[in-house]
């Protein structure tokens, strides 16, 4: 929404400068976006007089001319066939730039002759008024007048209207809200009737679905054309073009009083009913309308449509913009207005559905002023008559606009209660007065809310132009901003009793040191949209209907992510072909596996793609192993029940290599992780050089260890024994896992055994074909007294015994 | 006497041409092994007399003193000799590069709700959580946004397809469900913020598609709007940990708040980039008000009785601001080298005795 301070100032008096009314503005909640200023742009341009103008003695078309000027009298070549003596004109010094032309002026003879400056046209200035040749101004202007001013030219205020404010869409509304922020006064808007001279020979019907109310009224013999110029430079200021006298009176109420009017030319209309109704399905299809814009519009039963031919023909769709067919031209002679009410959900779907985005479709969309039906029209008559001339006919009604707002009880002491402003009651009420509320004593206080201090309670009741305020709390931001926010209090918050240990839930915990632990491991964390494509998901599990996006950013982000295993190998394609293969990256976020709230799952993920550069010691890269690693650290780190965890090898997900990878779960029902290489045929499909490592955790599924209700730790009690130990080789098959061993000879007396280590694994000459040969070593701690050599030896038994009956047959 | 002054010159000798610990080792048993010459000098004192013995055994006790003296100072010569010819041997080019070891880091953005968590938790806020796939109660019916309302439009909202049963998911525009959530599921008092991730069909140098949110949320008697303009100056001052943070409240409308505002940090913006805590301009940074008596309603709670206030801010925003990224697209990016530039230590856990970052 743009407008100029002389517009502003029609309603309200005040001497305030167009940085007091941004600034006021921005305090009372409307937020200016831009102010463009041309007295800024043209601040180098002033009027000049010709005082002479010769022929150019080498060049035909050009005119030498003497110009007194701002900085004296200046010699200037002209090619303007209107530079004539005596002629006010618009001088640029050397050194300005302009703005039409982009250029900055230099001196530099034309054809032999210097130019000490240069004499403007409308263009020049970028304030262009269609005619050609120089600007010719009154010669009442002095020399030296800045330009801007000579042409009328003024600060363009250009804000944001918040969807609650429609009244802010009418200059009128913002001199209503700057006049009770003490800005000025507000002059009187009222608008006088305007008496009919004869029955309105058109007749009005209404649905109530699709125009609630509408009222119109015929003016006969206008001479419409061109509009005076203060009309069309009020217009052009803020970026409208002017149509003619008729359209621009509609034009200039849209943005004076935010009420949108339209007008027909009734020689054109057939019939002599107009008809308010919904779009439907004609006898030859669907109806169309021609509009004003010249494009086709399909009219479907959503819409509200004005029709005329007993309802037939569609002559424009309500609210959003008028047809082709019935539109005023300079031909116009009898003129029918109308001035209705639509529903703003209606021409903000019809909005949508059509693209249209017009003056009164924004405006009907954000809801027009109920009260200015009949106002409205009396104003438009007013102008038009004073502009056109013409015959007013008597105004028709048809339907019943909305019911105004009702009361609000309102004790001012909420105003304190709620904003914490200290205010006095008086005040609260002179600002809702200057608003254009009404106060009124109540009726009845009997409620309870209001028991304790009835004596200060009133009734203030909205004017109908301030729909959006229904309650109590509304009149408070009113109070409020008006006062000025920057008269709030700062005000501590009361302590609270702090929760026990932190303010974080396990899980959110478990996620922060998640991060700092795999950030101290030496991957880089990054964030990836929770989005993928549906190829992708599918090929790590998702790609469900139900997470499919209606309306993605990208076909490629069309789905919610499974897992965050895409989104990183994804990223660590991006940055190999950047030239950075080698990558560890991590990410804790959101995964999706349905549309319920218990569907969604924090995960934790990470990938190596080790490419390390050559080193001088040959180090191996790193390998699953260390991803291994990595993983069984973090989820110590987060408490997981690690010593429990079982390693199910060959059990993971089918994105991950089959012989490379494993669950870490408590039981096939509790999967805390999977990790391993992935899938060659994933990495392919998502155009990515392997390998790539990986783990995935599924925080949810970690369980949370015991709450214990105080923080002290068992008494340390280390044995004094020396721990011993023993070594064991086992030949197993092959596809036999090292696990099953490990776990089978720790299993074979957990008092004794503190940790079972595989030291050596072999395959070849000694060992028979497609069988593998697995080293232990087996650390002994005696609890309470030394062992002796029987026990040892029994020990020992106990240990092959269980490997054995795991598959493994001791070495001999 | 000569025999021993003889011998002992001559074992002194052989002492001192040993090359190694093998040969020194040889002269000690020559002289002092059980054959060894001082030894079978030892062994004739027994048929001595005992005045001869005493004399004699005497004088072969210093000689075999001497002796053995020589002999371990020629192993510790040798020995020493040995360890820097070994040492010598040993020498490593330290010049060369250490193995290479990856540097972890943290993401900006995660840094930065870090931070705000750690001043919300020292002013008692707990920390709640909810769906980013939401219902349309959640995200707008219950938050006052009325069905078809053009605000609604404003949202820019990701949705689902319709079900059959003419339900619509959709992806959360705003933490604000989380507050609806929090309300139906807990009574006042409530003190609550609720990070996360918030969606919109918006796509360009100072939008992203998925970005982070703080909501925040104070329900309790008496709670009014100084409280709220408290609050944010005091986590504004502390987050952006610069002495001169200066902001100012400005009415503005939001469907679930009531009255409304939003607050602006004064900054500078001369020279392409927004400092903080300088300059003349303002920037607006979050949106917050008193939340709205039907919202309250929506989630049970009379509000004649209990009142308070709800706040929002962008974590991707206020991370770009505090630490300078100029673009919000390169935060989804993953290029490592953006990320170990503008990432964060393990160890910058933010607290308050050693600071945020």
């Amino acid at each position: 929404m743009k407008f100029t301070l002389s517009w502003l100032k029609d309603h309200l008096d005040t001497e305030a400068s167009a940085t007091d009314v941004v600034a006021a503005m921005t305090m009372a909640g409307l937020e200016v976006e831009h102010v463009t200023d041309p007295a800024s742009k043209l601040a180098a341009f002033t009027v000049a007089k010709i005082v002479e103008a010769v022929q150019h003695p080498n060049a035909d078309r050009l005119r030498v001319c003497q110009v007194d000027t701002v900085d004296g009298r200046k010699e200037i070549v002209c090619g303007a066939p209107n530079a004539r003596p005596g002629l006010t004109t618009v001088y640029a010094p050397i050194g300005a730039y302009v703005p039409g032309l982009g250029v900055t002026l230099v001196e530099k003879p034309v054809r032999g002759v210097v130019s000490n400056g240069m004499l403007c046209s409308g263009s020049e200035l970028e304030a262009d008024d269609g005619s050609e040749g120089i600007l010719e101004l009154s010669n009442d202007l002095a020399v030296g007048t800045p330009a801007a001013q000579a042409l009328g030219l003024e600060a363009v205020i250009d804000f944001e209207v918040t969807p609650n404010r429609p009244d802010w869409l009418g200059v009128a509304g913002i001199a209503r809200d700057l006049a009770a922020a003490g800005v000025g006064t507000l002059k009187d808007l009222s608008i006088a009737p305007v008496p009919g001279t004869f029955p309105c020979p058109i007749a009005i019907k209404v649905d109530g679905d699709a125009c609630p109310v509408f009222a119109g009224r015929l003016i006969k013999g206008v001479k419409n054309g061109p509009s005076p110029k203060w009309l069309q430079d009020r217009l052009k200021a803020i970026g409208l073009r002017p149509i003619n006298a008729l359209v621009d009176v509609t034009n200039l109420i849209s943005y004076d009083r935010a009420r949108p009017l339209h007008v027909y030319d009734a020689a054109k209309l057939v019939g002599t009913v107009i008809e308010a109704r919904l779009g439907h399905h004609g006898v030859n299809g669907d109806e169309h309308l021609i509009a004003l814009d010249g494009k086709t519009y399909e009219l479907t039963p959503e819409m509200s449509v004005i029709s005329d031919a007993a309802g037939e023909r569609p002559i424009g769709l309500g609210g959003v913009m008028g047809g082709e067919s019935t539109g005023c031209s300079d031909e116009t002679v009898d003129v029918f207005v109308e001035c209705a009410w639509f529903e703003p959900i209606r021409i903000a779907q019809t909005g949508r559905a059509t693209g249209i985005a017009s003056d009164a479709q924004y405006r009907f969309a954000r809801t027009v002023d109920t009260g200015s039906v009949v106002p409205g029209l009396e104003l438009a008559t007013k102008l038009i008559l004073e502009l056109c001339g013409g015959q007013p006919s008597d105004i028709v009604v048809a339907g019943e606009a909305p019911a105004a707002p009702g009361p609000i009880l309102f004790d001012p002491a909420y105003v304190g209660q709620l904003s914490g402003l200290e205010i006095a009651p008086e005040r609260s009420l002179k600002i809702l007065t200057d608003l254009g509320f009404t106060i009124e004593p109540p009726k009845d206080v009997s409620t309870a809310a209001f028991a304790t201090n009835a004596e200060s309670v009133v009734c203030v009741t909205p004017p109908t132009f301030r729909r959006d305020v229904e309650g109590k709390a509304d009149l408070v931001e009113e109070v409020a901003r008006i006062a000025g926010y920057g008269e709030l209090p700062s005000t501590a918050l009361p302590e609270v009793p702090r929760a026990v240990g932190g303010v974080l839930t396990a899980k959110q915990a478990r996620a922060r040191t998640a991060r700092r632990a795999l950030a101290a491991g030496g991957y880089a964390e990054a964030l990836t949209y929770s989005f993928t494509s549906r190829k992708t998901a599918e090929l790590f599990g998702g790609g469900q209907d139900v997470l499919m996006l209606a309306n993605p950013i990208a076909s490629e982000l069309d789905c919610m992510r499974p897992s965050l295993l895409p989104n990183l190998i994804d990223a660590a394609g991006r940055n190999a072909r950047q030239g950075f293969p080698d990558i560890a990256l991590f990410e804790i976020g959101p995964v999706f596996f349905g549309d319920r709230p218990q569907d969604q799952k924090t995960a934790v993920a990470a990938i190596l793609a080790p490419r390390a550069p050559r080193g001088w010691d040959k180090a191996p890269a790193e390998n699953l192993f260390d991803v291994k690693a990595d993983l069984l650290a973090l989820l110590e780190e987060i408490g997981a029940p690690v010593a429990s965890l079982q390693t199910a090898q060959g059990s993971a997900s089918s994105w991950w290599h089959p012989g490379r990878s494993a669950r870490l779960q408590l039981g096939p029902k509790a999967v805390l992780a999977e990790f391993g290489e992935l899938h060659p045929a994933v990495l392919k499909a998502l155009d990515v050089a392997g390998p790539v490592y990986g783990f995935e955790i599924t925080l949810e599924a970690v369980p949370e260890p015991k709450k214990k209700a105080i923080k002290s730790r068992p008494a340390f009690s280390p044995s004094p024994l020396m721990p011993l130990t023993r070594d064991f080789a086992f030949v197993a098959d092959k596809a036999k896992a090292a696990g099953d061993l490990v776990k089978a000879a720790a299993g074979a007396d957990k008092a004794l055994i503190d940790a079972v280590r595989v030291f050596d694994v072999y395959e070849g000459p000694g060992v028979p074909d497609g069988a593998k040969s697995i080293a232990l070593e087996v650390v002994v701690q005696p609890r309470d007294k030394t062992l002796t050599e029987a026990e040892i030896e029994a020990l020992s038994a106990k240990i092959v015994a269980a490997v054995e009956k795991a598959g493994g047959k001791l070495r001999s | 006497m000569t025999d021993l002054t003889t011998l002992e010159a001559d074992v002194l000798a052989q002492v001192a041409a040993a090359g190694d610990l093998a040969a020194l080792d040889a002269v000690r048993v020559s002289a002092l092994g059980k054959t060894g010459s001082i030894s079978g000098l030892l062994k004739t004192l027994g048929a001595m007399s005992p005045d001869e013995r005493k004399e004699r055994g005497a004088a072969i006790n210093v000689l075999r003193d001497r002796v053995q003296t020589a002999l371990n100072d020629k192993k510790a010569a040798l020995e020493t000799a040995a360890l820097d010819a070994r040492l010598a041997s040993e020498t490593l080019d330290l010049t060369l590069p250490a193995p290479h070891r990856r540097r972890g880091s943290v993401h900006p953005t995660m840094q930065t709700m870090d931070e705000m968590i750690a001043i919300f938790a020292e002013m008692g806020f707990a920390v709640a959580e909810g769906p980013d796939i939401e219902d349309d109660f959640h995200n707008f019916t219950a938050l006052n946004f009325p069905p078809k309302h053009p605000a609604r439009e404003m949202h820019d909202t990701f949705f689902f397809n319709t079900k059959e049963d003419g339900e619509r998911m959709l992806l959360r525009t705003h933490t604000s469900p989380v507050q609806v959530r929090t309300m139906v599921s807990q009574k006042p008092p409530i003190r609550i913020i609720a990070p996360g991730r918030t969606y919109r069909v918006d796509n360009d140098a100072t939008h992203t598609p998925v970005f982070h949110q703080v909501e925040g949320l104070v329900i309790d008697k008496g709670i009014h709007m100084g409280h709220l303009k408290w609050t944010l100056e005091t986590f504004l001052a502390r987050f952006f940990e610069t002495d001169a943070v200066t902001t100012q409240f400005r009415p503005h409308h939001f469907p679930f708040t009531e009255p409304s505002a939003e607050m602006d940090v004064q900054c500078d913006r001369s020279g392409g980039e927004i400092k903080i805590g300088q300059g003349t301009s303002w920037l607006e940074i979050l949106g917050c008000g008193m939340v709205h008596p039907n919202v309250l309603r929506a989630c049970g709670i009379d509000p004649d009785e209990y009142q308070g206030f709800a706040f929002g801010m962008g974590v991707d925003r206020l991370g770009m601001l505090k630490y300078g990224m100029p673009d919000l697209r390169d935060m989804w990016a993953s290029d490592s080298r953006w990320l170990s530039h503008y990432g964060f230590s393990a160890f910058a856990a933010p607290n308050a005795a050693s600071g945020l970052s």
